[in-house]
């Protein structure tokens, strides 16, 4: 009989990061070490902890990381609450990849990037950012606006100071939401901080972030000039399958799963407004 | 055509049952026709439709997909996926045998979902003539023919004698394991009764109802349609419609904490319930309006942009005669189709 795209593969957890109050970043390897599989920037994979439930999860750790894969995850709801309290050797099962991947080989290539993320919304780009960096002359400029609440809710916050400001190729843009002891960075929304720094309309633009968020980015990007066609973002729907066929993440005549994560807007646009 | 007498169909499902196992269908103590495993003296029902459709005998309503055994920190699963056994279905109606070619398109495209390949592989169709069409009947405006139904073997009743017919392959061998039984038989009077059949159809209520409005093509037309509001006002959300519906595939997995051991579970899930898309952030389909004209959305507009144009529904008629409030795929085309 046929393997079965249903039927998960285990993964163990192998160190756990607390990066902000309610966000952790978890690394995956095989039981036997390595990868469970492989992968593309923007692809998502089927976590769960037998029992309690199963979740599409975007990686955030780039293919070009050989070691293991990275899950980037916010306590909201009833599995990620339990992914929360695992431990290091902890378990878990895992399928994938699924999805379609931001077009790092194709359309991206020789671009200039500007990447905005709004909180949890830097986990899929995340992948993309590291990938890039790890083929850097296939690249332009690259630019990263992140923002969130409070500095302390800055995902992934070491990296960003360490190794991505770090790197004199790329300028990196932080923004929290409201004034902070300790923070004398820029303090805004996402949106507004966009259009404060007015970046050239020559880059391809991929944004990932709460819908509100978003929503205001796509409007700032059009007043400045951009167009649908040079912005890229990534969707979450709920999903069972991930595969197209349960029928959750249907909007218009597209699966989130399979036919996204990632859409270019002028391509959203042709669909139901329904996520 | 090869044939068999009336008399002696209880000994034809007594031969084939005895070789693999046979489903007929049969009326219960309600009047009500439904699929059972057969036993010697069960008699074939006379009904022209089963309540429910006869999706179960491939996606069937509960499923138990993996078990996982959790000791610790560590997990094994367990592939519980069994080699399905070979199987008979006799009795299915012309609706219902075109609902597999639906579901295939589904379940068979990549990647293949092997727990419906598997049964798919192992399920001989054997269906029925359709001879009295039903007023909330409308097959034909997907272009299907009652008289001439698809199938591995398509089986037709003059009232005296069953006729047999192989339509694939499958069929074929089927029929050739049986035709020691059956015997070369006169069709004139089988044309008599498909003429009849035909006649009934042509004035059935539906009978010109018509499929042209919808499609792929037309996506963002029908879905920002004024008419969704007032369609789904009475809709109750109680998914009646999607369990009958021999098409509606949509499903959920669930996992069950046996006390020793934890059964993963897929079940029928329908797009009409409120936590269908409820995430821990928000819900995509907020209102039964959204719901609502996603089902029929699905369809009459999404699945034929996907599938050349097929629609999702055989027309069967199940959902029209038991939604509790009288709405319906029908009331549906009719209300946004061109005037």
């Amino acid at each position: 009989m046929n393997n079965d795209t249903l039927i998960p593969l285990i993964g163990v957890v192998t160190d756990i990061r607390q990066d902000t109050p309610d966000v952790k970043t978890f690394r995956v390897n095989a039981i036997e070490g390595g990868k469970v599989f492989e992968h593309m920037p923007g692809q998502c994979a089927m976590l769960s902890i037998p029992g309690v439930g199963e979740g599409m999860f975007s990686i955030t750790s780039s293919p070009t990381n050989k070691e293991f894969m990275e899950f980037s995850i916010k306590k909201c709801g009833c599995l990620t609450t339990w992914l929360h309290a695992m431990d290091v050797g902890q378990q878990i099962t895992i399928r994938g990849p699924y999805g379609n991947y931001f077009p790092v080989e194709t359309n991206l290539k020789g671009k200039d990037l500007l990447f905005i993320a709004g909180g949890i919304g830097l986990a899929p780009l995340r992948s993309v950012i590291n990938y890039v960096r790890d083929n850097r002359a296939n690249y332009g400029d690259v630019q990263i606006i992140y923002g969130s609440r409070s500095k302390d809710d800055l995902v992934d916050y070491q990296e960003i100071i360490d190794e991505w400001q770090a790197d004199s190729n790329i300028q990196v843009n932080l923004t929290i939401d409201r004034e902070q002891e300790g923070w004398d960075g820029h303090v805004g929304f996402v949106p507004n901080y966009v259009k404060e720094l007015n970046p050239s309309t020559s880059k391809t633009v991929l944004v990932c972030g709460p819908p509100i968020m978003i929503k205001f980015t796509l409007t700032g990007l059009k007043e400045l000039g951009f167009t649908e066609t040079q912005v890229y973002t990534t969707m979450e729907l709920r999903m069972k399958c991930g595969v197209g066929k349960c029928g959750r993440c249907n909007i218009g005549n597209k699966y989130v799963c399979k036919d996204g994560p990632v859409f270019r807007f002028d391509q959203l646009g042709e669909l139901p407004d329904e996520y | 055509m090869l044939k068999i007498s009336t008399d002696k169909l209880n000994s034809l499902f007594d031969a084939i049952s005895a070789k693999q196992t046979l489903y007929i269908t049969v009326d219960n103590e309600n009047g009500s026709a439904e699929y059972k495993k057969y036993e010697s003296g069960m008699t074939l029902s006379k009904s022209l439709n089963t309540v429910r459709s006869a999706k179960d005998f491939f996606f069937p309503q509960t499923e138990n997909l993996a078990d996982f055994k959790v000791e610790g920190k560590n997990i094994e699963v367990i592939d519980v996926r069994e080699e399905s056994e070979d199987f008979v279905v006799f009795g299915v109606r012309a609706c219902d045998a075109r609902s597999f070619t639906i579901l295939d398109k589904v379940f068979l495209s990549e990647p293949v979902d092997s727990y419906y390949k598997n049964r798919r592989e192992h399920g001989t169709i054997v269906t029925m003539a359709c001879t009295k069409p039903a007023e909330t009947c409308f097959c034909t405006a997907f272009g299907i023919d009652p008289t001439v139904p698809e199938g591995d073997v398509a089986v037709f009743f003059d009232g005296e004698n069953y006729f047999f017919l192989e339509r694939t392959e499958k069929g074929e061998k089927f029929i050739a394991s049986i035709s020691d039984m059956l015997e070369d038989g006169d069709t004139s009077k089988l044309n008599e009764v498909q003429e009849k059949a035909r006649d009934i159809m042509k004035k059935l209520p539906l009978a010109n109802l018509s499929t042209k409005s919808f499609g792929g093509e037309r996506l963002m037309e029908h879905f920002n349609s004024e008419k969704w509001a007032e369609l789904s006002e009475s809709c109750l959300g109680c998914g009646t419609c999607t369990f009958v519906c021999p098409t509606c595939q949509c499903y959920d997995i669930r996992d069950f904490n046996t006390g020793h051991g934890i059964k993963r579970f897929r079940c029928w899930d329908s797009c009409m319930y409120s936590d269908f898309t409820k995430m821990a952030h928000g819900n995509s389909r907020n209102s039964q309006l959204e719901r609502f004209r996603q089902r029929f959305m699905h369809k009459l507009v999404y699945f034929p942009a996907n599938n050349n144009g097929e629609f999702g529904c055989v027309g069967c008629g199940r959902c029209l005669s038991k939604c509790p409030v009288s709405m319906n795929i029908v009331k549906v085309m009719k209300a946004l189709e061109d005037k």
